[in-house]
């Protein structure tokens, strides 16, 4: 099976030691995460909350599209395309 | 504990952004090397939620920020925001929406001027965040007394 490339950002790039980038097998999105959080699992806890979804602040796109606006974890990946995991930041005040 | 340094100029850099935003939060990137934060690198604060007490930094100028630190040779070591008229302590919603590693840097912002400022860390475990200790803020200690100051 071919391997997508995953691009990690700078707070999860210590649990991929380091890599900027890593590599993972799967037919859609949510077949490449799992063997991403497989291979790296400290990644876990962060990307997925306790119900075992996604986290709100987590986006995950294939090549430049948001999967939200495609098949959300059922997006197919094609030999090629590159997956980015690009957080959002927010916070404030109670 | 860990610590974060500010260089010359940051500490003020992020007060005066957050009055200039006040009644509304700033935020923005902390840029540097190590424990060093070299720039704080504004960000606009995109929230639907009400930006009296809400930011967000939206993927593609998260995206931004990661490129200026390369920009400026450094890396993306955390972020900072404003608390308007509320303590320079992490919320629940902060807790909720931290990322591991980063520095969170909040001023808080009382009737305009800028007070005190933290830093804070998440624990690996998600449960809280870990107070870090925040050097280069000379202005810290004499916030309470001297407000007009940082007028």
């Amino acid at each position: 099976m071919a391997t997508t490339k995953i691009l990690i950002p700078t707070p999860l790039r210590p649990y991929t030691d380091k890599q900027e980038a890593v590599e993972a097998h799967g037919a859609t999105i949510g077949e490449l995460l799992a063997d991403l959080t497989k291979r790296h699992s400290g990644l876990k806890a962060h990307l997925y909350n306790e119900q075992g979804k996604l986290r709100s602040f987590v986006n995950v796109y294939l090549n430049d599209e948001d999967i939200r606006y495609l098949q959300k974890e059922q997006t197919p990946v094609s030999p090629g395309d590159t997956v980015s995991i690009i957080p959002s930041v927010a916070g404030g005040r109670n | 504990m860990r610590r974060c340094d500010l260089s010359a100029g940051v500490a003020n850099a992020i007060r005066r952004h957050g009055e200039e935003t006040f009644p509304h939060e700033c935020c923005g990137a902390l840029v540097g090397t190590g424990d060093e934060v070299t720039a704080a690198v504004p960000l606009p604060n995109t929230t639907e939620e009400g930006p009296r007490r809400r930011f967000l930094v939206r993927p593609s100028d998260y995206r931004t920020a990661e490129q200026q630190a390369a920009a400026l040779g450094g890396d993306l070591l955390g972020f900072y925001h404003s608390h308007p008229d509320h303590p320079a302590r992490p919320s629940q919603f902060d807790l909720d929406h931290a990322w591991p590693t980063f520095a969170y840097v909040i001023v808080s912002v009382m009737s305009g001027a800028a007070r005190d400022m933290t830093v804070w860390f998440l624990k690996e475990d998600r449960s809280s965040f870990d107070e870090g200790t925040l050097n280069g803020d000379n202005e810290n200690s004499d916030s309470d007394t001297a407000p007009a100051v940082h007028r």
